[in-house]
């Protein structure tokens, strides 16, 4: 078996606390949303903003070592085996037919997690961002002139939310397709990742 | 208050100087209160050579009142208390005690004598008052510390000046009034005072407004922070900052949203000083974290919205509504009756029908500009509708002038006239032939009333369902007893039926929130399904 450091240290912490103010953060928006009450209502939402603001500041760290140590680059969509991987997921995966993608520290994502992780830094986060911070400061904003209607804000940050909701539970899924069901879970908690030996 | 005077002029960016004065004379103003409820006045009235003699009648003290205090009389004649009439300059209806109808006890012009014992003035017991004598303004119905001073039903604002048995052969007797007594010992007025008229509308105690009753007289922190016997003690003159017997606060034309800052000594402020912004400015909730969330409030929400949780919270029950078309039924020996609940209150009276009472009751809510019409006598009203308004209030979500207010809404069912299709105004007190609390005869009683206003009567009468509202203000509840957050933002909330906002957590969009329950739910389906099947294959 081959062993092969992936995740810095850094990266692992960004990574699980992000994890864990996401799952927060969407256990108390869809309470403030309506779907079910746990909380109550004030509790959740004072919980979500402040989850809101450590989350923001964890990602202006992210970001700066994203692009200090160049692995920004790890995120540029590719084709290349892109069809492969796909036909792997759809067939290959239930056949015991070897993993199409051999990831090295510097291509440690295969191009579909290249795409779905793009997807969300680009896409996703945005979205819920600016739509949350538009949200939290809707009244300032009225009373400067912008005339933004909650309705609307609420309406972008919810579908934000359901992006979210969607991409967490296929990424879960996805994790336990490694090479054994727990090796991307362990890559995650320790750096190291185990891959099929080279034949 | 130093607290809120204090931000509101950093934010205004005065002198530091300045700041420190205002502060300090805030400070000063705020120990002048204090000082003022232990009543430490500068004359002792019972010194005063004109007051050292016995009065037979209410008007000859006012006389010797007006001896030091010339202006006095001139002053309360201005007022809607002496006048009760009231002309509203936004829509030119002619208001006030006189003029307006109602729910409750209906109207006042022929019952004058009964009515004005709540009248600030001795002997309005028909339209021939004289309302420039400035012998007839009762001084100390205002002013009266002793709590001995009380004026009758049916002696048209004078106090008994003997004893006197009331209400006839009930075998109750009522004390004459020692007026001397009283004139010696004037002072501010108290919740007492006020109280004396103001809790017991409608004609008993807590019966018209819900937030005003005699447990207001010497409440708990709990039931009002401000008027907290034993804390902060309040009168109603605190917020009702009164000059020259002009009390601010007006029913008829309110203030629903005030948008000035909190009005700071030394400053010119022309904003109604009895509302909560005129303390507590437009920043109320101070500190980091959810205050600022809180103060992003104050431009949809009234303060009363979620700092009075509920209507009659003091242990006096409000009537909530009150059916005069079950009125008349008599006992098996043919006289009044009265039918009482569990708690000993009255729910039917022969005289008055029946009534709903309620405790602890959760408001209405509704946007509220502070535009309120009255259906007056000889307007129009129509059975068909499904209810016809006393008063209808202003308000929508989008005129930039209205809040959400909680209300007391009164339901009656009052008699009208079915042919001309107008309300009517009973002659109900009294104790002549017509009288509908002596005869039980509405079409006499309403014949009469009407006369006396000057309204023509068919002869038929009928019943129609009417509703007042009343905005809630009084009874504040300490802060950590305010409404929560969530009974308002949740499906079936106290704002469930408010309209033209969006409330987190009541609304959402119903197609998003579709879609994105079956994209979430089928990625899960698509990841249970992918993973058995991988499970299923783990062998093979």
């Amino acid at each position: 078996m081959e062993r092969i450091y992936i995740f810095k240290r850094f990266e692992r912490f960004w990574h699980w606390s992000q994890a864990l103010l996401i799952i927060l953060m969407m256990a108390t928006g869809f309470e403030i949303h309506g779907t079910y009450t746990l909380l109550g209502f004030g509790k959740a939402s004072q919980l979500h903003t402040n989850a809101a603001w450590v989350l923001i500041a964890l990602w202006v760290f992210a970001i700066f070592w994203h692009f200090t140590t160049g692995e920004w680059r790890q995120y540029i969509p590719t084709t290349d085996n892109l069809l492969a991987m796909m036909r792997y997921y759809l067939s290959g995966i239930f056949t015991h037919a070897p993993h199409p993608f051999r990831l090295t520290q510097l291509r440690k994502h295969n191009p579909l997690q290249r795409m779905a992780y793009l997807g969300v830094k680009l896409l996703i986060n945005p979205l819920i961002w600016i739509s949350g911070l538009v949200y939290l400061y809707y009244n300032d904003l009225n009373a400067a002139g912008y005339e933004v209607e909650l309705g609307t804000i609420a309406l972008f940050h919810t579908i934000g939310a359901f992006l979210m909701l969607a991409f967490f539970v296929v990424h879960v899924y996805i994790i336990t397709t490694g090479h054994t069901w727990s090796s991307h879970l362990k890559a995650m908690i320790t750096g190291w990742e185990e891959i099929e030996d080279t034949k | 208050m130093k607290t809120s005077s204090f931000t509101h002029l950093a934010r205004c960016r005065v002198r530091r100087a300045a700041l420190l004065a205002a502060v300090l004379l805030g400070g000063a103003i705020q120990g002048g209160h204090a000082l003022a409820a232990r009543a430490e006045s500068t004359a002792d009235h019972s010194k005063f050579k004109e007051l050292q003699q016995a009065f037979s009648s209410g008007p000859e003290v006012t006389q010797a009142c007006l001896n030091c205090h010339t202006e006095a009389s001139k002053q309360v004649h201005r007022t809607k208390h002496w006048t009760w009439e009231f002309l509203n300059p936004a829509n030119d209806q002619r208001l006030g005690k006189k003029n307006v109808i109602n729910n409750f006890c209906i109207s006042v012009p022929s019952n004058y004598p009964f009515c004005t014992s709540c009248h600030v003035g001795y002997g309005w017991k028909d339209a021939s008052f004289d309302f420039k004598s400035e012998a007839n303004v009762d001084c100390l119905v205002c002013h009266d510390t002793t709590g001995s001073y009380r004026k009758l039903p049916g002696l048209a604002g004078h106090p008994p000046y003997q004893d006197t048995e009331i209400p006839p052969g009930s075998g109750k007797i009522a004390r004459a009034v020692d007026l001397t007594k009283v004139a010696q010992k004037v002072g501010r007025t108290s919740r007492d005072t006020c109280g004396a008229c103001h809790f017991f509308g409608g004609g008993g105690d807590g019966v018209k407004h819900g937030d005003m009753d005699s447990s207001l007289a010497a409440p708990d922190k709990e039931l009002d922070v401000h008027m907290d016997a034993t804390g902060l003690d309040f009168t109603c003159g605190t917020c009702h900052r009164t000059s020259s017997h002009d009390i601010p606060g007006s029913r008829y034309t309110p203030v629903a949203r005030d948008t000035e800052g909190a009005h700071v000594p030394g400053r010119e402020d022309r904003s109604l000083p009895a509302t909560c912004p005129a303390c507590h400015g437009q920043t109320p909730h101070k500190g980091n974290g959810p205050a600022a969330k809180l103060n992003d409030h104050t431009d949809t929400v009234a303060c009363q919205t979620c700092h009075i949780p509920a209507i009659a919270r003091g242990g006096v029950a409000t009537k909530m509504s009150w059916d005069w078309s079950t009125a008349g039924q008599l006992g098996p020996d043919g006289k009044a009756m009265m039918k009482k609940d569990g708690d000993g209150r009255v729910i039917y009276d022969s005289k008055k029908g029946d009534f709903v009472l309620g405790e602890n009751v959760i408001p209405d809510y509704a946007w509220f500009n502070g535009d309120v019409t009255y259906t007056l006598l000889g307007d129009k009203v129509d059975k068909n509708d499904a209810v016809t308004r006393i008063n209808t209030l202003g308000g929508s979500a989008g005129d930039g002038r209205s809040l959400i207010w909680p209300m007391k809404v009164f339901h009656g069912v009052q008699p009208y006239d079915p042919v001309n299709r107008t309300l009517v105004t009973p002659h109900t007190a009294g104790n002549d032939d017509t009288a509908y609390w002596r005869n039980f005869g509405w079409e006499k009683a309403i014949d009469a009333g009407m006369s006396v206003s000057g309204a023509s009567f068919s002869g038929k009468v009928d019943f129609i369902k009417t509703e007042m509202s009343w905005p809630i203000t009084h009874m504040v509840a300490p802060k950590e007893q305010a409404v929560r957050c969530g009974e308002c933002h949740s499906k079936g909330g106290r704002l469930e039926r408010i309209e033209g906002i969006y409330i987190p957590g009541r609304d959402g969009n119903r197609l998003i929130d579709l879609l994105g329950w079956l994209m979430a739910g089928g990625a899960l389906a698509g990841a249970l399904i992918h993973g058995g099947l991988r499970l299923l294959r783990r062998d093979a």
